[in-house]
């Protein structure tokens, strides 16, 4: 299944805040059409990796090679060129706005004079979430308020599929559902590996990993601590690595 | 019904016309709705007991009294829409007045529409200015707005002071509010704005076909098709009956069919009811949010410089006082009253003309049956009262329906 080059893969990546080492020598590859679980205790890095990726900040060592290419993000909107989409787990969407609004926040299609194009949009709308199998969602035209939490969550996933984007990074993307809301998510993660998407599942529930995930990479105080494939291995061994072995001495703190 | 069968979305099934409404109104998205209605209400009052105020000449005192504080109350809506505030604006609409006032006076005479479009300008500088501490430095625009409150009533003082209220004589402010259209003008300007109407309607709705998304309710485009040229041509006969149109009245409506533009379909709008709704997620979506809170202030002062010349030229003239009495609070009430959520995201560049109709109505009604000011204020502040009160409880029922 992998395809012969990883869309991402992490080399080496070191950084640093302060005397603090968030990250140490943390490698890691996803590839087309993988669903990649990022899983550690908290502090173990996750979101100061993500965010390597996303362009928030920068790595002050390793290479991020982006399809075969190594790449600098510098900031956001190189992430976005490049084809990556996060998806922040308070999800930022405006509440007051219509889905079609939402899914095109800040990338409105318009004219020459800034005319916005609503015929458009919202028929990519519509394509894109029936592209996902979205159905719960009664109208494209109803506010995002009114929604339930696993349909903004969907709009939220389906606003980072519609650009083109080759990788997805969902950060704790049901931390905030119930039971069939959290399957509902799940199963839209899963068909975004099937559509040819890599996909970086960030979460503490080990239940969903093994429900959408195909690897699980496990960080811990910032270090590579193991990486499993979801057929082969089970939960223990995984919690295991989260949380086994803790070190007596706090990494980044010498003495 | 038929013609939904075209649109693509089978998946996502369109419902009926009155569970849409139901759902809206239970969603708290109750729109137009509850102004019309008071409006309406409170005109049918009035015509069955205030005399003389069902006739053509009073409907035309009533948009030309209107017409000042409607201007203030479009750049209102758009700084709600922001979840902000703007204090400064009746003051501001005033020392505009004033300059044009001085520029077309004896002494440094600007020639034709000058005086106007530098008042225009000065409006313009002075709400980029007071915008650029809220959206820059962060300083809170109560606060910022509050000093321009200040300061601008102190400048108009300082300007008239020495020499008391200036009469002006340029006759492009004073025909702002007291210009009337010829008859056969107003009927060809009732004519253009029908067409105008019919042919944006007819071409979005082509539009949308092409694209192949759904496409409004027929009984409900049909009817919107025939009642808003009805309506048109209804007023415009009113007014003929009288002096004929005013200018005030096609400033009204034409400064709404403009910034209704600009709110609704165009990028800058969209992002103003983005940052209005959550400004973080507009920053992170790729929004320059400083520089949607700046135009938008600029919008305030653009708009409340046009409202004071068309309010000094209603009276001819600019006092010591220009800018005080309840104008700011008149055109903030208007917005509110319309619909406008002060709490920013929610709201209709409509609610500052349906809203400021209210004010005007009520004021000129009260007035026409003999009361004193002070029960036309506790009449406004009882309906100000009221249409908030009915906005929080709509958002609350939004919160609900939600999640």
């Amino acid at each position: 299944m992998p395809a012969a080059t990883p869309v991402l893969e992490l080399r080496g990546i070191s950084k640093a805040f302060g005397s603090v080492n968030a990250l140490t020598d943390v490698d890691l590859t996803v590839n087309k059409g993988e669903v990649l679980a990022l899983v550690g205790d908290n502090g173990a890095g996750k979101s100061t990796l993500i965010k390597t990726v996303a362009g928030a900040h920068q790595a002050d060592e390793g290479d991020i090679i982006f399809e075969g290419h190594p790449v600098h993000i510098a900031g956001p909107k190189d992430a976005v060129r490049l084809g990556i989409e996060v998806v922040y787990q308070d999800l930022a969407l405006c509440d007051n706005l219509d889905v079609v609004q939402n899914m095109y926040l800040g990338r409105e299609a318009h004219d020459f004079f800034q005319r916005l194009r609503e015929p458009v949009m919202e028929q990519r709308t519509v394509e894109t979430l029936k592209g996902l199998a979205v159905t719960t969602i009664r109208s494209v035209r109803q506010a995002v308020a009114t929604l339930s939490g696993g349909q903004r969550q969907s709009v939220a996933v389906a606003r980072a599929v519609m650009w083109n984007s080759k990788l997805v990074i969902l950060d704790e993307p049901t931390a905030a559902l119930g039971v069939a809301q959290t399957e509902q998510v799940l199963e839209l993660v899963k068909r975004l590996g099937e559509q040819g998407l890599a996909v970086i599942l960030i979460s503490h529930n080990l239940h969903d990993v093994f429900a959408a995930a195909d690897r699980i990479l496990v960080l811990r105080l910032g270090r590579n601590a193991g990486e499993y494939d979801r057929r082969s291995t089970t939960q223990e061994e995984v919690v295991h690595a989260i949380t086994a072995g803790r070190p007596t001495k706090v990494a980044g703190i010498t003495g | 019904m038929s013609t939904q069968s075209t649109a693509i979305d089978t998946a996502l099934p369109h419902e009926s016309l009155r569970t849409r409404a139901w759902e809206d109104f239970k969603g708290g998205n109750l729109g137009s709705a509850p102004v019309i209605v008071g409006l309406t209400i409170i005109v049918l009052v009035f015509a069955f007991t205030a005399p003389n105020f069902f006739t053509a000449v009073n409907l035309n005192n009533i948009i030309v009294q209107m017409a000042g504080t409607t201007m203030l109350a479009y750049g209102v809506v758009f700084v709600l829409l922001l979840g902000e505030i703007d204090l400064s604006i009746a003051y501001l609409s005033g020392i505009c007045g004033v300059a044009a006032a001085e520029l077309q006076a004896p002494g440094h005479t600007l020639p034709g529409i000058w005086p106007i479009v530098v008042a225009l300008l000065l409006g313009c500088a002075i709400g980029a200015f007071q915008g650029s501490f809220v959206a820059l430095i962060g300083v809170p625009a109560f606060v910022v707005t509050l000093a321009g409150l200040l300061a601008w009533q102190g400048a108009i003082q300082i300007t008239l002071g020495a020499n008391g209220p200036i009469i002006i004589s340029n006759r492009w402010i004073n025909y702002t509010a007291s210009y009337f259209f010829s008859k056969d003008g107003s009927w060809a300007i009732a004519g253009v704005i029908s067409v105008l109407y019919i042919g944006a309607r007819i071409g979005s709705l082509f539009g949308r076909r092409r694209a192949g998304v759904a496409i409004e309710y027929p009984a409900l485009f049909i009817g919107k098709l025939v009642a808003v040229p009805a309506l048109t041509f209804l007023v415009v006969a009113i007014c003929n009956h009288d002096r004929g149109v005013p200018l005030a009245g096609l400033e009204i409506i034409g400064l709404l069919i403009f910034w209704t533009y600009i709110a609704k379909r165009t990028t800058f709008g969209r992002h103003v009811y983005a940052v209005g709704g959550n400004a973080e997620a507009a920053r992170r979506a790729g929004i320059n949010v400083p520089r949607i809170r700046i135009l938008v202030f600029t919008i305030s002062g653009l708009m409340a410089a046009f409202g004071g010349i068309v309010l000094a030229g209603n009276l001819n003239s600019v006092a010591p006082d220009q800018g005080g009495g309840t104008l700011l609070l008149d055109a903030i009430s208007a917005a509110v009253i319309g619909g406008t959520s002060l709490f920013g995201g929610r709201g209709e560049v409509r609610s500052a003309a349906l809203g400021a109709a209210v004010i005007a109505t009520i004021e000129n009604g009260l007035y026409i049956k003999g009361y004193q000011p002070g029960v036309i204020y506790i009449t406004t502040g009882s309906i100000l009262l009221f249409a908030v009160t009915l906005d929080t409880i709509a958002r609350r029922r939004q919160a609900k329906t939600g999640r």
